[in-house]
């Protein structure tokens, strides 16, 4: 799809598919055009050009719309968007008044045990805390059973421990209720821990639409390199043979990377590993304590920086030489 | 990407809201353009040399007595602790509940020739100065608006007065540096802004000035349709108070565009203040809230009881009346301004925000301009249609004019909680309910009307409390024969029955205590502005 408002563009040739029972995620910087996209798949905005087709079926294409209501689509809002007059169970039955009460009552019940929240059934909205205003909106946007439910950016107003821990309860209640889910954050921790494919996006551009591990390990170009995860760009020269020659060392590659010429390679932490024996060395720079960890920013002598996480029992002082060598398993290089 | 149909709908609508108040606005204005030569001689030689100089005397005097009177009692009660200033603190916007010339009722009854106050100090050898004339509506002007100013200061103080003064004691100022060189800079553009809404009020006054026998603007506008029979000397005169509100409204402008933002946080800690000081500070408060509202509440009290033979028919009818149209003209206006907010939420077009603008701009227009601007407009479209269809339909007599000026001059005083109430409902509840298939009625029913009753509910009620309040407007466009509660009161100063009109004027304070009430519960939460509680006075 392409959508936008008046003379600008807000998404740009945006496609992706999403299978019965994944949760997907649209991850990037705020302003990048993923909320945009979410309500476009909701009904709540028209598209330019391409179409969203729901189980085979188009629900919006360029001058066309089946109205929100009618898609059969649950949505938590950013804002959770209570009803600030209604107890907790007629929230999560506000989208049931068409079924029979017994049934209605029957599902809030359930729904309501699902997220925790049994005891709370008569409470207000405004009586509950953050995280549990966040659960009332979800078990309200899942009690229809809908097709997909989206998320925009739920956890946006929790503090951080909280979100951590809900992103996990609410991968949990999702994938109990088997829903297709769709959610949107510019966290990639929050993406990491919900979903099973996560597009990242920039400037309404999808840049890449696949699994956490391979963003992390595979990304598609260097912004996904750069967003995704910590790690440096350092030069390097892709030889004929297909082996990458670097200040560090020359790194065997894959058949993936680019052609033969000068190329960046992208070192995470965890490439750059200490070893004292090894003959090339670096000077510390900074360094933050991780727990079990440290992370290192290193000073090559060439000048340039890479980082590495070492276990936390290597104390070494900021202005230390230490010894470093390369362990890299997929060798990510980008031609320049 | 496209533009929503529905949009032409609602900026329609906004639009024809707001052309009430542009009506009287062109017909004031465009009576310069015809100038009749003979009547404005008349009016520049013999009526506007009376009546200018006393308009403006007035206005300049009330404003610097309400902007002293209310600052002060704000910084006292914001930013020193003495015994009793929580409740100072709420009760000194009591007087609001009383109409200025309910006030000037009782002053002139009491301290009249024959009044009780000035009989008792002459039999003990005191004469009184002559009080009814300009100094003394100003005195009585200033006991009724200074709340207008003490609210707004105090709500400036209130945020952010004590810990800004904290912040200036910790660097070496003293208390009273700190309160003259911090406090009072700070809450310079609520001074203004409360004293621009005092001056407002005292323009549109006219009831004060008649029980005075204060010739002003507004009172000349209302000699010259009803003792000279001549509209179009008051619409003249109309046209030139015209040009004192339209100032007024530009400094407003300016005010607004200098308002600091305020930041919120937990207050601080009031500075306790020393005996003799605290004492002082006691004095002052009781004395204000006894001489601008407990003395004269009581001896409305006592001059009621002494007449409880008047309640009869004809005054049992003109509460009727009072209520009657209090009660239609809330209901009308509350949903001008439901409207107006729906107009302003569907659609963001530079029409519905200048028809807002225009709308709620009414609350500056005086009544007796309202009244006579909208009437001559009126008058003349009602003898086209009769002109042209046969048909004799009569202007003067029926509501309808009525019920525009009051329409006019009070959108503004229902926008404010309205739209509060607005506020609560964000685009996201439309689209969550939209999800859950709840669209179009059913949404406005299950969703907006819960959310929506509190506001409605306060707008109701501060209209119908300005209505029964409203002098002027009822006056001169009431139908022939039909009193309120305020006519009467009119009625019986014009005659000297101070006395007499001490029954109807209490009712009227009773009513106007409601919206007192509200705004003491909200005093702290950020709803409650000064334009909000508009009103004491016309």
């Amino acid at each position: 799809m392409r959508a936008g408002y008046g003379a600008h563009t807000v998404l740009h040739a945006l496609s992706l598919r999403l299978a019965p029972g994944t949760v997907g995620c649209l991850l990037g910087p705020s302003g990048c055009g993923k909320t945009t996209a979410l309500r476009a798949i909701a009904g709540f905005e028209p598209i330019g050009a391409g179409r969203i087709l729901g189980d085979d079926m188009v629900l919006t294409d360029a001058g066309h719309i089946v109205p929100p209501e009618k898609r059969g689509i649950g949505m938590v809002f950013q804002d959770l968007a209570l009803m600030p007059h209604l107890d907790v169970a007629s929230n999560v039955a506000f989208g049931l008044h068409r079924q029979p009460r017994a049934e209605r009552d029957a599902r809030v019940a359930e729904l309501l045990e699902l997220v925790g929240l049994a005891g709370s059934a008569k409470a207000y909205p405004h009586q509950l805390s953050g995280g549990q205003q966040q659960r009332v909106a979800l078990a309200r946007a899942l009690a229809p059973k809908p097709r997909l439910i989206l998320l925009d950016e739920p956890f946006s107003s929790l503090d951080v421990e909280l979100r951590e821990r809900l992103s996990q309860d609410v991968r949990a209640i999702l994938l109990h209720e088997k829903t297709t889910a769709l959610l949107v954050t510019h966290s990639q921790f929050e993406a990491f821990a919900m979903a099973d494919v996560i597009g990242v996006m920039r400037s309404g551009h999808l840049h890449q639409w696949d699994t956490a591990y391979n963003l992390y390990h595979r990304p598609a170009d260097r912004f996904v390199a750069d967003f995704v995860g910590e790690g440096r760009l350092l030069p390097g020269t892709r030889r004929a043979d297909g082996a990458v020659e670097m200040e560090l060392g020359v790194l065997r590659a894959h058949a993936e990377i680019p052609p033969p010429g000068p190329v960046e390679v992208l070192l995470r932490p965890d490439d750059v590993v200490h070893d004292d024996s090894s003959a090339v060395q670096a000077t510390v720079t900074a360094r933050a304590f991780r727990g079990a960890e440290f992370l290192y920013s290193l000073r090559l002598d060439s000048g340039r920086e890479v980082l590495s996480l070492v276990p936390s029992h290597h104390d070494h002082a900021i202005g230390c030489r230490i010894g470093i060598r390369l362990d890299v398993e997929h060798l990510i290089a980008f031609a320049i | 990407m496209f533009r929503k149909p529905e949009t032409v709908g609602w900026k329609l609508i906004a639009a024809l809201i707001a052309a009430p108040t542009l009506l009287p606005l062109t017909a004031s204005l465009g009576s310069f353009t015809r100038l009749d030569a003979e009547l404005w001689s008349h009016l520049s030689e013999y009526v506007l040399p009376q009546v200018l100089p006393t308009t403006l005397i007035l206005l300049f005097g009330v404003s610097l007595g309400v902007s002293l009177l209310g600052t002060a009692l704000a910084v006292l009660v914001t930013l020193f602790e003495f015994p009793g200033r929580r409740f100072f603190s709420w009760a000194l916007l009591l007087p609001l509940a009383m109409p200025a010339y309910v006030l000037a009722t009782v002053f002139v009854g009491s301290l009249d020739y024959a009044g009780g106050v000035a009989t008792f100090l002459r039999e003990h050898g005191v004469m009184l100065p002559e009080l009814r004339n300009t100094f003394g509506a100003a005195i009585v002007l200033i006991a009724a608006l200074y709340p207008y100013v003490y609210l707004v200061v105090r709500s400036s103080l209130a945020t952010q007065g004590a810990r800004v003064l904290e912040a200036a004691r910790g660097m070496g100022l003293t208390p009273a540096q700190a309160v003259l060189r911090v406090a009072l800079p700070l809450s310079a553009p609520a001074i203004l802004g409360g004293t621009l809404l005092a001056a407002m009020e005292t323009l549109a006054d006219f009831g004060t000035v008649a029980a005075f026998n204060v010739d002003t603007l507004t009172s000349a506008i209302y000699k010259a349709w009803f003792a000279l029979f001549s509209v179009d000397a008051a619409l003249q005169l109309a046209g030139v108070l015209l040009i004192v509100v339209v100032v007024l409204l530009m400094l407003q402008n300016r005010v607004h565009a200098a308002r600091r933002t305020t930041q919120s946080g937990p207050p601080a800690m009031r500075l306790r203040l020393a005996p003799i000081g605290a004492a002082l500070a006691v004095l002052a408060c009781t004395l204000v809230l006894l001489l601008c509202f407990a003395a004269p509440a009581l001896q409305l009290v006592i001059w009621s009881a002494r007449h409880l033979a008047d309640v009869n028919a004809q005054l049992l009818g003109s509460a009727t009346n009072s209520v009657l149209l209090g009660v239609i003209a809330a209901l009308l206006i509350a949903f001008l301004a439901v409207m107006l907010g729906y107009a302003a939420r569907r659609s963001s077009s530079r029409t519905v925000q200048w028809a807002t603008r225009t709308a709620t701009l009414g609350y500056a227009l005086p009544g007796a301009l309202l009244a006579v601007g909208l009437f001559v407009p009126m008058a003349a479209l009602v003898r086209h249609v009769n002109e042209a269809l046969g048909w004799s339909l009569l202007l003067q007599g029926g509501l309808v004019l009525m019920l525009l000026a009051y329409a006019v001059r009070f959108t503004a005083v229902a926008h404010a909680p309205v739209q509060a109430g607005l506020s609560r409902i964000k685009p996201s509840l439309d689209e969550a309910a939209r999800l859950a298939g709840i669209t179009g009625v059913a949404q406005i029913v299950r969703v907006h009307l819960p959310l929506l009753r509190p506001g409605l509910a306060a707008a109701c009620a501060l209209v119908f409390v300005d209505v029964m309040k409203e002098m002027p407007i009822t006056l001169m466009t009431r139908p022939f024969g039909w009193d309120t509660l305020a006519v009467r009161i009119f009625e019986l100063t014009s005659e000297g029955e101070w006395q007499r009109a001490a029954l109807p004027a209490i009712a009227i304070v009773i009513a106007g205590l409601v919206p007192v009430w509200w705004l003491v519960r909200h005093l702290d939460d950020g709803i409650a502005g000064a334009r909000d509680i508009r009103g004491s006075s016309t």
